[in-house]
This record gives structure tokens, sequence and C-alpha cells, in this order.
């Protein structure tokens, strides 16, 4: 087996800058949404705003942390940090840049989609100890809609490993030096794109925690440090989501020489984080059935016809 | 199939660039405490009591703007000095229900009462909301420079006897049979 | 490896005992969660991440979700519980305990004297691919003929 695992110096820095630059998500998001509403911000905590958050966790973290008594206190207090504990593992086997990394892993695609599978569980736990309507109601459409989506961000990676021929993450980022796999793979991008989004339950898919419909969802009954993580753990989502885009479908921390490679994969993802900023900025929230229907009848053989034709095409060139 | 993509490119990503364009847009928020707004001369603000341009009170106590009042947030009372003049002994304004509306000072008839463009008048003790004479009055004339009620009114007090006002002709004898 | 082999082996016994035991749906739930990603380690010791990899998306991370999700809908309480622990008596063991005696000493017998190597043999994803599509290609090809036809059915009950 092959796992090169990185120092553990390297492993607490990339532990570290993951989490403080998912807190800083809450910050960017606030001013981004406050750009394209015509608004500022918060921008009075310190200069630009930017000690916001450190605002935002002293408040949370001194916050009675309460456990409802209807509620079943086993699960109500494991659902919370799965999200965190999954989504970081995920983050393992991302390639930040060359020699930057947790693990080189063989089957790191494999591996990202079982903790996204797994994540499934904090919010449907979360719902259901809360003993809330609300709460189950949200981690009912939440289960249903992390399921469905689960399968097409599958399916529509699938295309990326066939291209380049291996679930290694590094490698895919490799095969890429002569060309982003976003052009030939671009239905697969957008399958991926629009799955991430659902999967990570962000606007405009936040059907599970619609505060118009159903209060806050699975996290009605949460507050403090167990609310922060399930708020955190879904900035960390997206900083997963963007990374993995990069990755996968934008060449990874390849680009011109003239800036380091970690930059080059910084600069991606924060355009990809800005972008489901600007999603959540312009789109509104679709209906439930519209949203199942949409994946399953729209986006499932749109992938599959992807694969079919990325297949078609790969044997095609090797026969020439 | 093909209609969902065409749906899709018209609707939803015409929206998305129509909203990622407004960054460029000019913001709307005024950052008000340390970028004060320019308030237009005639807002209803804070109330104050004017002077006339010798410096005298200009309010007569003619208790019209304590009747205008729809929320009777004026309290006054009139007294009068050795010259006949007229002032409030007290006048009291109870900031905690007025609502700005003006209409006391559409009642004045001397341009005493003027609501002026301040509204910064949050006070942290509700008692501090009521306002006495002393505080509402300013060593000014307010939006009208020139005016001066007992110089245009007939009215006799000290130093200006009837007829001595501006515009005004000498009293007539009415016991006189000549033009 | 051998530690990591027997601490997953023994959190996967504990928690099926506690999948077994458990008067809680839910907990019993999670335990079964537990046993799977358990099983997925072991897996992932013998040489078979792929293997691993497939038990912890297909099992541990959908069919158990939908387990969880018939649960939701069930609206249990504490009513079941009780129920539960009232089933829950010494007199239900003894027949399951019996069977699962005879199964174990069966199974202990046999890894006594047939003595089965625990030498890790690395199976990777390109392995187990061409085993798939070269001698097993027929297996592979009616399978999928069987998922589509599911897959056909499905679509065809979401359309109307």
């Amino acid at each position: 087996m092959r796992f090169e695992v990185g120092s553990a110096l390297s492993i607490g820095a990339i532990l570290f800058t993951v989490i403080i630059v998912a807190a800083m998500l809450i910050w960017v998001e606030r001013r981004l949404l406050g750009l394209w509403q015509e608004r500022l911000g918060p921008n009075r905590v310190g200069p630009f705003g930017l000690l916001q958050v450190v605002a935002d966790m002293i408040k949370i973290f001194t916050k009675e942390d309460w456990v409802p008594p209807f509620a079943d206190k086993f699960s109500f207090i494991l659902a919370p940090p799965i999200i965190m504990v999954v989504i970081l593992m995920s983050f393992s086997v991302i390639p930040f840049a060359p020699g930057v990394g947790v693990i080189d892993s063989d089957i790191g695609v494999l591996f990202v989609l079982a903790m996204a599978s797994l994540g499934a569980y904090s919010v449907m736990l979360g719902g259901l100890a809360s003993n809330n309507k609300y709460a189950l109601l949200g981690s009912l459409r939440a289960a249903a809609q992390m399921v469905s989506y689960e399968v097409f961000m599958g399916i529509s990676l699938l295309g990326v490993v066939a291209l380049a021929g291996s679930f290694n993450l590094r490698e895919i980022v490799l095969s890429q030096s002569d060309g982003w796999y976003v052009v030939p793979q671009f239905v697969g991008f957008v399958i991926f794109l629009i799955a991430g989004v659902a999967e990570s339950h962000r606007l405009p898919f936040d059907i599970p925690e619609a505060e118009q419909e159903i209060v806050a969802g699975y996290h009605t009954e949460y507050s403090g440090m167990k609310f922060g993580m399930f708020f955190v753990g879904e900035y960390l989502g997206v900083l997963l989501i963007s990374s993995l885009l990069v990755v996968l479908f934008c060449g990874g921390w390849l680009g011109p020489a003239f800036l380091p490679p970690i930059v080059w994969f910084a600069l991606k993802t924060g355009f990809f984080i800005a972008f489901f900023i600007l999603l959540r900025a312009a789109i509104p929230r679709p209906r439930y059935d519209q949203l199942m229907n949409y994946g399953w009848l729209f986006l499932l053989p749109l992938s599959l016809l992807n694969l079919l034709l990325t297949g078609a095409f790969i044997l095609w060139q090797d026969g020439m | 199939m093909l209609r969902l993509i065409k749906d899709t490119l018209t609707t939803q990503v015409v929206t998305l660039w129509r909203v990622f364009v407004h960054a460029f847009a000019k913001t709307d928020t005024v950052e008000y405490p340390d970028v004060q707004p320019q308030m237009a001369a005639r807002w209803r603000g804070r109330i104050i009591l004017s002077r006339d341009p010798d410096g005298e009170e200009r309010c007569v106590a003619c208790n019209l703007c304590a009747v205008a009042c729809p929320v009777d947030c004026i309290a006054l009372q009139k007294a009068e000095d050795d010259e006949g003049r007229w002032y409030p002994e007290f006048f009291r304004i109870n900031f905690s229900r007025c609502i700005m509306c003006g209409f006391c000072e559409e009642a004045c008839p001397t341009n005493a009462i003027q609501l002026t463009p301040d509204f910064e008048m949050a006070e942290y003790v509700r008692q501090d909301m009521v306002w006495e004479k002393e505080d509402l009055l300013i060593n000014g004339t307010g939006k009208y420079h020139d005016y001066n009620f007992y110089r245009v009114a007939g009215k006799k007090i000290g130093g200006k006897d009837k007829g001595e006002a501006i515009n005004e002709a000498p009293p007539v004898n009415v016991r006189s049979l000549l033009p | 490896m051998m530690m990591l082999f027997y601490s997953a082996a023994a959190i996967a016994v504990i928690a099926t005992l506690a999948v077994i035991s458990s008067s809680n749906v839910v907990h019993a739930l999670v335990y079964l969660i537990i046993s799977l990603l358990s099983v997925a380690v072991i897996f992932f010791v013998l040489g078979a991440p792929f293997a691993a990899m497939l038990e912890a998306i297909v099992y541990a991370g959908a069919i158990m979700v939908l387990f969880l999700f018939v649960m939701m809908m069930l609206n249990l309480g504490q009513a079941t519980e009780n129920e539960e622990k009232a089933w829950m008596t010494p007199k239900l063991w003894i027949g399951p305990g019996l069977l699962t005696a005879v199964l174990f000493v069966q199974l202990a017998s046999v890894l006594l004297t047939q003595g089965v190597a625990l030498a890790p043999v690395e199976v990777g994803v390109l392995d187990i691919s061409l085993l798939l599509f070269g001698p097993w290609l027929l297996a592979v090809e009616l399978a999928s003929m069987l998922l589509l036809a599911g897959l056909i059915a499905a679509y065809h009950l979401a359309k109307r």
C-alpha cells in the first residue's frame, strides 16, 4: 500500500489553516453578500471587521451549552462533532501543493465520497435527537437530499477518474498538466458543482434548514458550541467542495510559475468560494419536490450519459 | 431536457451575472456615526424656541402650539412683564411623546417654535426627554432672521406706543370729526 | 498493523453486541454504523482498501441512512423503548446464545486447524478492475443489466 503521510507538524499546520480559513469564511461571506447587495457588511470590529470572527467565537463559546430535557442526549451530543470530524478527515487526502498534504492515498476520491456520505448522519441524528417536529422535517429533507445528490456527485467524478486513470488526487492533478479537466469534463464539472452545493446544504439548496418554512431545520434546538460546530462544519464543507473542484477539474496547484503553487491553489479555491457565495446571493431556493425531480430526472441521466461518452472517447482514443 | 438547459442559461445564469454586476455599484449604506448625513433644512427634528433679532424671546405664550399638538406634549404658562410683553413662565416639551409632526411650528404666530434638522435625541433616562424652556431656547433667530413680532404687531409695550410699528398708521382719533 | 486489526475487531464485536442489547433503536443503529466502519478498517488492514471504501460508502453511508430514514418516519418514543426492554428477558438469550456458541466453536476449530494467514496481500483498485472486467465480465454485465432495469423502473416511477 502506498500511503505517504506528512509530518506531524505539517498535519497540524494544515488542520489549523483549514479551521481558521473556515471560520474566516463567516466574515468573507457576510462581506461578499454585502458587496452584492450594495451594503457594506460587518466592518466595525477590527480593520475591515476582520475580528468579527473572534467576536462571534467569544459569543458562541460563552453561550450556555444547553441540552433540551426532551432530547435524546446520546445522539444529541454525538451529532455535531460528526460533521466536523468527517469533513476534516476529507481534507486529509486533498493535495494542496507538491509536498503539502496529509496523506497521499491511492483511494483519495473514494475516501472523500465515503466521508461525505457519513456526513449525512450528523444532520439526521441531530434532527432526530432534538425531538422537535421542525428538526425532524429538516433532517428528513436533509437525508433524502444528501443520499440522492451523493449518487450524482460520485458518478460525475468518474469521468475525471477515467481520464486520469487513478483515484489518487495527487495523480489526478499531475495528469492535468497539459489541460484542465474542466474543458473535456464540463458536464461533470457542472453536475459536481450542483451536487456539491446540495451536499453541503448551502443556499440555494438549503432546504433542510429553510428558515421561512421550518425555523432552522435540523439545528433548531442547538445552541452554543454545538450549533457552532454545525455552523463551522457548513463552511468547512464549502471549503472542501471548492478545493475538490480545484483539484479535480481546475488543475489543483498548477499554474504559471510566477506564483508559488500553494498560492495558485488558494486563488482558485477562493474563486469557487466566492462563486458559492454568489449563488447564495442570487438564486432563490427551489421547492423540495423540484429539487428531487431535478436530481433524479435530469442530473442522474446526464451524469450517466457523461460517463458513457467519456468511456467511449477513451476507448476510441486508445484504438487510434 | 434541452428546454431545461435553455431555461437554466436564460434565467439562473443571467441572474448570477446581474447580481455579480452589483459588486461594482455604489454602496447604499451611510456609515452614520462616522459620516454625518446632510439633513434637509426643513427636516422636522428637535424643537427649539428662537429669539428675535433684538435677543428677546419670540414666544408670546399664546398656547396655539399646545392646542395644535396632537399628542399634547407641549405645556406652558403665560406671564406678563412690566413692559406689557407676554412670555411663557415655563415652557415644557415632553420629547418622549413628541411625534415631530411640525403642527406647532405651523400654528405659531410669532415664528418662535421651530423644528431643526437635529435628530440625535436618544437619552438613557426617560426623564431627560422632558425639556424645559432654558433647554429649548437658543441664542438666535432660527429660520427667520429679521422677523420681530412686537415691531410689526399693534400691541403697545414699553418703548413702543400704538402706531409706531412697521407699516402701521398712527391711531385714528375716533372722537374727532375731522378727516 | 496487528494492533490496528485487533482493536478494530474488538470494536466491531463490542459494537455488534451493543446493537443487539440496545433497547433504543437509534442507538442500536449508531452502533451498527460503528460496527460497519470497524469492519471497513479491518478490510483496510487486510490489504483491500477498495473494499473498505465501498463498505463505508455503500453500507455505512447509504444503506444505514435509509434505515435511519425509516426510523424517523416511525415516530418511536419512550413507549417503544419500554416495550423493547420488557421483551429483552434472559430466557430469550438461551436459544440464540447456544446456536452462536456452536458457530463460534466451528469458526475457532477452522481457524486453528486450517491456519489462515493474516499476511496482508495488497489488492489495489486496478487488480479488482482487471478481475471484474476480465474473468468475471459476464457476471458484472448481468448485474449491471439488473441494476439498469431497477434504474429504469425507478425513473418511470419518479416520472409519474
